[in-house]
């Protein structure tokens, strides 16, 4: 259904990963490439940040720039590095799973990628204005984002605001395509039922994004306007109400979590009962609790916000709703534990991945059930225990199992074998360092130190030096991944059709797969997952099935 | 189910719930000392979500570890397991059994919530209300009735505090982790919050809200006294002569002898003119 022209002229080789390519595949790569580029940078940052709170004193560098680190720090790793990469991930595997031959909108799948790099670039410049890049932290709070100590026009802030709406455009224009791809693009046969659990929570996710982000980027163009041209929506100095920012943001920012944990729970859905040799436990109950959660992520933002200027009604208000989202987010970790249960496992790097994301992400579960309780939210409300808890939830199950998803699908994708060794060695490293630098944030939590601050009181040196040195030991385990990657990709071994023995129309095609992907179109006839069964995925191409190795 | 696997769940089960409840106690010990009646109602509170959480996470942790210890394939073994698609009865408890959980959790986190009551009364009319001023970056208490104007935060011991608080620039955040109460300080409002002190000691104010570049310089004592040597500060407090108070951020920000390089920051404001001067400071 693309552009049969578009595709004669892209060139074949390296170049067209620097084109206006169209291909679904290629902008798929060309996400996670880029993206991967802007993880290093956040993580530079973040050696900084651990740098400077290795000591109590304010001594490694100053506080300004301290505070621009974080806050650059926070704004790559979502807006450059976890949502674009989840987004190439998806381009990639999306029409693959459904059986279609690319996205429904190719140039704009196109455009919404070169965005990226142009958000990417502000981002980047931002460091080289008077004044350095923002420093209100990733949330820009109103009023510490609204002042402005050198008086220019043009300051980091306000090219943070630009570069944070570019995205939300870039964003929006990507939702609009899967959430089209997934309702129109699907192979003849592939009923919603049949669709494999990745596709179900980009969907979920997806939808978070067309009803979130108008609320965010109008927020945002607000803030613009109060920076630039002297309204004042947010400025209370002026009349303006600086909780109303806080909604807004919040509105977005909270389900922007299940953007990307959405996908990574799908990812999870893919790899345990390949490596499990079991079907998915609960198939239906799973996908659907990946909807479930989309409709109840639009009422929990005000958790954000326990400690904010909220009545106390509100407050309880939104500990109940919080706790709700529990319920559907359990029964996938019980489905996924009894896809496991009684498999017959084959630990390989992506299942080390997944099994270390997962129970990373139980941890995760079980303090953000206790960060609901508003009690004891108002303690720790802005702490370290935060920090610890959402770092559990965006490295320990979303980069993790990004990586895990990385490792599956690199044959598919390069069409070459990874190295199992270097693979192993880079999730010791990654699980190990995951853990020694998020852990000790929880205690540093529970004993009051407060996140943001480049310095502390002496009681707190303890647990920082351990988190730093975890903090430099993930720094490292991304060595072993760099090598891994660049060196199975043009040394590694050919790879076959379906190394894994995985079901699903991603593996009945060759790797890498040809442009538009299908030769003829599947035609469905079951569930996925079906392991152990007998039953056939597709009625035609069943000849390609038997290429196992 | 078998007779003994039905013995072997629950002697699990048990010594689960053995260390799971072992570690609800061990939790209070993760805490700054419990220096308010609000950090009671929370510490228990935390604690009961310390054992919930611990019997869950080992409950998961264990079948995994088991799966991944016992039920590995054969190196040559590429046969597939059972084909076991789900189990409604499975599914439906353990859609239900949380949501129990979530409701018992969240109705015992209100009661705790309504017996704290941090917020917002206004009755207090035999306490003296403290105001309390936050701004970029200083805190500064005034006690009206008495004239006077502190850089530490003084309190009575076992007398119900009340703070109107105020920020004069950007949010701020006051947070004593020793009291575990905390609450955001809007521009433009005054917010009426209150806690009851339990413990005399010397505890630490933190700004909880970023509040720019010395964000984490704007800390004060406060200190809980018993009711006689409170009266006695304010007495003698309210003799001194005011005078410009220890201020880091200002310090800081005057200090041209840093050898560290920055950007461009906001002023911070003079120090406060206070009563009085603790030793030290």
């Amino acid at each position: 259904m693309t552009n049969i022209t578009n595709v004669a002229i892209e060139p074949a080789n390296w170049r067209r990963y620097f084109s206006f390519s169209t291909d679904h595949k290629v902008i798929g790569i060309q996400y996670i490439v880029t993206s991967f580029f802007f993880f290093l940078v956040g993580g530079l940052l973040a050696m900084v940040v651990r740098g400077e709170l290795i000591t109590p004193e304010s001594d490694l560098v100053d506080r300004t720039v301290y505070n621009a680190m974080f806050t650059m720090h926070g704004t790559i790793m979502l807006f450059l590095w976890t949502f674009p990469v989840l987004a190439g991930l998806a381009n990639y595997l999306v029409p693959l799973m459904i059986g279609a031959r690319d996205m429904a909108f190719p140039r704009l799948n196109a455009v919404a990628f070169w965005l990226v790099p142009l958000l990417g670039t502000i981002m980047m410049l931002s460091f080289l204005v008077p004044g350095g890049p923002a420093q209100a932290g990733w949330w820009s709070y109103p009023p510490v984002s609204l002042q402005n100590p050198t008086g220019n026009l043009i300051t980091g802030q306000v090219l943070w605001v630009l570069a944070v709406a570019i995205s939300g455009v870039s964003s929006i224009m990507g939702a609009v395509n899967f959430v089209t791809t997934i309702f129109r693009m699907r192979a003849p046969g592939m009923t919603f039922f049949r669709m494999p659990v990745f596709v179900w929570t980009v969907l979920a996710a997806q939808i978070i994004q067309l009803f979130g982000l108008p609320a965010l980027t109008a927020g945002a163009v607000m803030l613009l306007f109060d920076l630039t041209v002297g309204t004042s929506f947010f400025d209370s100095a002026k009349g303006g109400d600086p909780v109303l920012f806080q909604h807004f943001f919040w509105f977005y920012s909270h389900p922007a979590v299940y953007v990307i944990i959405l996908p990574v729970f799908g990812v999870f859905s893919e790899i345990f009962p390949v490596y499990a040799r079991k079907p998915l436990f609960g198939y239906k109950f799973v996908a659907v609790s990946s909807i479930i959660i989309t409709i109840l992520s639009a009422f929990v933002w005000v958790h954000h916000m326990f400690a904010s200027g909220t009545p106390p009604w509100m407050r309880m208000v939104f500990m109940a709703s919080t706790m709700l989202i529990s319920v559907p987010t359990g029964v996938k970790v019980f489905a996924w534990v009894a896809t496991i249960w009684g498999g017959k496992l084959r630990l390989n790097t992506p299942m080390l991945f997944a099994l270390g994301a997962l129970v990373m992400f139980l941890f995760a579960g079980i303090t953000g059930i206790m960060l609901a309780a508003v009690p004891f939210d108002i303690h720790v409300n802005n702490t370290y225990f935060i920090v610890g808890h959402f770092h559990y939830v965006v490295y320990g199950a979303a980069v993790l199992g990004i990586y895990a998803a990385l490792y599956h699908w690199f044959p598919k994708i390069t069409g070459h074998m990874y190295y199992e060794g270097l693979g192993k060695l880079h999730f010791i490293l990654t699980f190990i360092g995951t853990n020694l630098t998020f852990f000790p944030m929880h205690p540093l939590g529970l004993e009051g130190m407060p996140r943001r601050v480049a310095s502390y009181d002496p009681e707190f040196t303890f647990w920082n030096v351990l988190a730093s040195i975890g903090a430099f030991l993930l720094g490292v385990s991304t060595v072993p991944f760099i090598l891994n990657m660049i060196g199975s990709w043009s040394q590694g071994e050919k790879a076959p059709k379906n190394p894994w023995r995985a079901i699903g129309l991603e593996w009945l095609i060759s790797s890498p797969p040809m442009i538009e992907n299908f030769e003829e179109l599947p035609i469905v006839t079951s569930e996925p997952y079906g392991y152990g069964g007998d039953h056939a995925l597709v009625a035609n191409l069943e000849h390609l099935e038997i290429d196992h190795e | 189910m078998k007779n003994s696997t039905i013995v072997k769940l629950s002697i699990i089960a048990l010594v689960l719930a053995a260390i799971s409840f072992w570690s609800g106690q061990q939790s209070y010990s993760w805490f700054p000392p419990q220096a308010s009646l609000e950090a009671k109602l929370i510490d228990g509170l935390f604690s009961f979500l310390v054992s919930l959480g611990t019997f869950i996470f080992l409950g998961v942790l264990g079948t995994l570890s088991y799966s991944v210890l016992f039920q590995r394939a054969a190196k040559y073994d590429y046969s597939d397991g059972p084909a076991i698609e789900g189990n409604n009865t499975l599914e439906i408890i353990w859609t239900v059994i949380p949501f129990i959980l979530v409701v018992w959790i969240a109705f015992y986190s209100y009661q705790v919530y309504s017996q704290m009551s941090i917020q917002g009364s206004k009755d207090h009319s035999d306490s003296e209300a403290i105001e309390v001023y936050s701004r970029q970056w200083a805190w500064e208490f005034r006690y009206p009735k008495n004239n006077v104007v502190s850089s530490e935060l003084h309190l009575p011991v076992n007398q119900r505090a009340f703070l109107k608080l105020q920020s004069e620039d950007v949010i701020h955040g006051f947070y004593v982790p020793a009291f575990r109460v905390k609450q955001d300080i809007i521009p433009g409002k005054t917010i009426d919050f209150e806690f009851t002190p339990i413990l005399e000691g010397k505890y630490r104010l933190r700004d909880s809200q970023y509040s720019g570049t010395y964000f984490a310089a704007m800390q004060s004592n406060v200190i809980v006294e018993s009711p006689e040597e409170y009266q006695r500060w304010l007495a003698s407090s309210a003799k001194a002569k005011r005078t410009p108070s220890y201020n880091q951020a200002y310090q800081e920000f005057n200090n041209k002898k840093s050898k560290l390089r920055g950007w461009r920051s906001i002023k911070p404001a003079e120090p406060p003119l206070v009563n009085n001067l603790s030793p030290g400071e």
